[in-house]
């Protein structure tokens, strides 16, 4: 007769209870999912220059946009909203019910990958109708594809839950949030070409997720001959993988020990 | 075993000791008032009681249970009682019957979601934006929010805080159709002909300790108090103060051969009474 419903099963509501919220806000549904298209296209027209043979700039620009993708979605959104809703008192009622904090993460984590979803679907879209994307071919690629957007989003999400323990309050949080985002961006190879950066910005770049994020995101959408450009001479693929573990882990760790659920 | 039990509780921030030493019991089914100027402990105790805070020293048990317990024995805790806040603004994109439904899912033995959008008088506003509510209506989806999982024990903090008379006057009934229901209420408040109309009990917190618990009718001695008799003589407003009013109200009545003019007969308010136990809040 006690037996409160499972975690998971309340964390599933709250993913489509999030979605919905976040669907009826229609200045962030244009700001998240149209926002990297719009970029796509200033972009786009104006770097009409191939970076190397076959490779064109929105070729690779749209690999830097999914990856950016998954850091404004996540770690941004989520690092600005969480102090917003923890001052309206949202967060310390949902502490006053048996919701088990983890419900709370798995709902952000459906929300953020819903939207990371529509949002790729729509750059890729964007970029194969106007800007001569080539989609890869090889299943492999997919493969690559498809665990970068599973494990980046999870990684973002973490990480941006546990920053949302920085910010004083919901006003001053994009203050402190955005500038972080944006100069990693400039760090990460996103809008201009890594190999082309400051030695000291690469090496700088190399400790956070979101330069490993867009260069997996190369190795899917540029030509294999162009691994030959990166810093290391290769993909580095697995180095990716096991960085974007350690930032999840880290994630994880300070949502659950550190998350602040009231103003005090 | 009473439903809380509050021993020589102490929480201190700093060199400020919020609460020094409180002891308290309520008991199953009244509802019970908690009264006090800001600053006294009043908050600071109730947010120890709901889990919220953890307390520096003393014994506290909710339902039987330590409410600083952690994990699923939380959760099966908070499974048992409701809480309703000051202040919440959350949400504003949902409906209130997407929003009360939603919370349902976090109880294991939830109420009927049609029935307390209705009880607490939103059958309306059931499709309705929660941004497009007014604050009373706010309100009253806090209170379906707080009592939606059937709890035994619900918190409520400043409920009324902002209501027109007549929205206070129904929420009252509401808390007391509640009550009728079984469920303990902690009330907190600053209005005192709420805890007057509400409370069966009422405790005065100040600086950090009790004061006094008595029905609302009693505190302070006040239903043993001096009653002020004020009747109109020709064109003078005469008053007395006496031990014995039904008395002096018969005596008046044979004098003026029936109806008295313009009679009053009063004791201290419950505000008098409070006023007085906390004293000078600038001494």
């Amino acid at each position: 007769m006690n037996k409160v419903p499972s975690a998971l099963k309340i964390g599933l509501r709250r993913g489509s209870l999030e979605i919905k919220q976040f669907s009826r806000q229609r200045e962030s549904v244009v700001f998240t999912l149209f926002f990297p298209v719009i970029l796509l296209v200033i972009f786009g027209s104006v770097f009409q220059n191939t970076i190397a043979p076959g490779v064109t700039f929105s070729q690779y620009f749209v690999a830097g946009m999914i990856a950016s993708g998954l850091v404004n979605t996540g770690f941004q959104a989520l690092a600005i909203t969480i102090p917003m809703e923890r001052d309206v008192g949202a967060l310390k009622r949902l502490r006053g019910t048996p919701m088990p904090a983890s419900s709370y993460f798995i709902g952000k984590a459906i929300l953020i990958f819903a939207s990371m979803a529509v949002q790729i679907l729509m750059l890729l879209g964007f970029g194969v109708l106007f800007f001569g994307l080539e989609m890869p071919t090889e299943i492999s690629k997919w493969i690559t594809f498809t665990w970068l957007v599973v494990l980046g989003s999870a990684c973002s999400t973490a990480l941006g839950i546990a920053f949302s323990i920085v910010p004083k309050s919901g006003r001053g949080a994009s203050a402190v949030v955005s500038p972080i985002v944006i100069i990693l961006q400039f760090f990460s190879g996103v809008f201009f070409v890594f190999t082309q950066l400051p030695w000291w910005m690469q090496q700088v770049a190399a400790i956070f997720p979101l330069k490993w994020l867009t260069q997996g995101m190369r190795s899917v959408f540029l030509p294999d001959s162009f691994a030959a450009e990166e810093v290391a001479g290769s993909w580095e693929i697995g180095r990716t993988l096991i960085i974007l573990l350690i930032w999840l882990a880290i994630g994880i760790y300070f949502s659950v020990r550190k998350f602040k659920w009231d103003r005090d | 075993m009473s439903l809380i039990e509050v021993k020589g509780l102490k929480k201190n921030y700093g060199d400020l000791q919020a609460v020094r030493g409180l002891d308290l019991q309520i008991e199953q089914g009244e509802i019970f008032s908690l009264l006090g100027p800001n600053g006294a402990g009043k908050t600071t105790t109730v947010e120890i009681l709901e889990g919220f805070r953890v307390r520096d020293s003393g014994s506290v048990s909710v339902l039987g249970v330590d409410p600083q317990v952690k994990g699923a024995e939380s959760r099966i805790w908070r499974n048992r009682i409701g809480i309703v806040l000051q202040n919440s603004a959350d949400a504003g994109d949902l409906s209130v019957g997407e929003t009360v439904e939603h919370f349902s899912n976090y109880y294991s033995n939830p109420l009927d979601v049609q029935h307390v959008i209705d009880s607490v008088g939103l059958s309306e506003k059931q499709g309705a934006l929660i941004r497009t509510l007014s604050g009373g209506q706010r309100r009253r989806l806090d209170v379906a929010l707080g009592i939606i999982g059937n709890p035994e024990l619900l918190f409520l903090d400043e409920p009324t805080t902002g209501f027109d008379p007549q929205a206070r006057r129904a929420f009252w009934s509401l808390i007391q159709q509640l009550r009728s229901n079984g469920t303990t209420i902690l009330l907190t408040t600053h209005y005192l002909d709420e805890a007057q109309a509400l409370a069966d009990r009422v405790a005065v917190i100040n600086h950090g300790q009790i004061v006094e618990i008595s029905t609302p009718t009693e505190l302070g001695g006040r239903a043993t108090a001096q009653a002020t008799v004020q009747w109109r003589d020709g064109a003078q407003i005469k008053m007395e103060k006496t031990d014995n009013p039904t008395t002096l109200v018969t005596k008046l009545s044979t004098q003026f051969g029936g109806e008295v003019p313009e009679l009053i007969v009063t004791r201290p308010s419950l505000e008098d009474i409070y006023l007085e136990m906390i004293g000078n809040p600038d001494e």
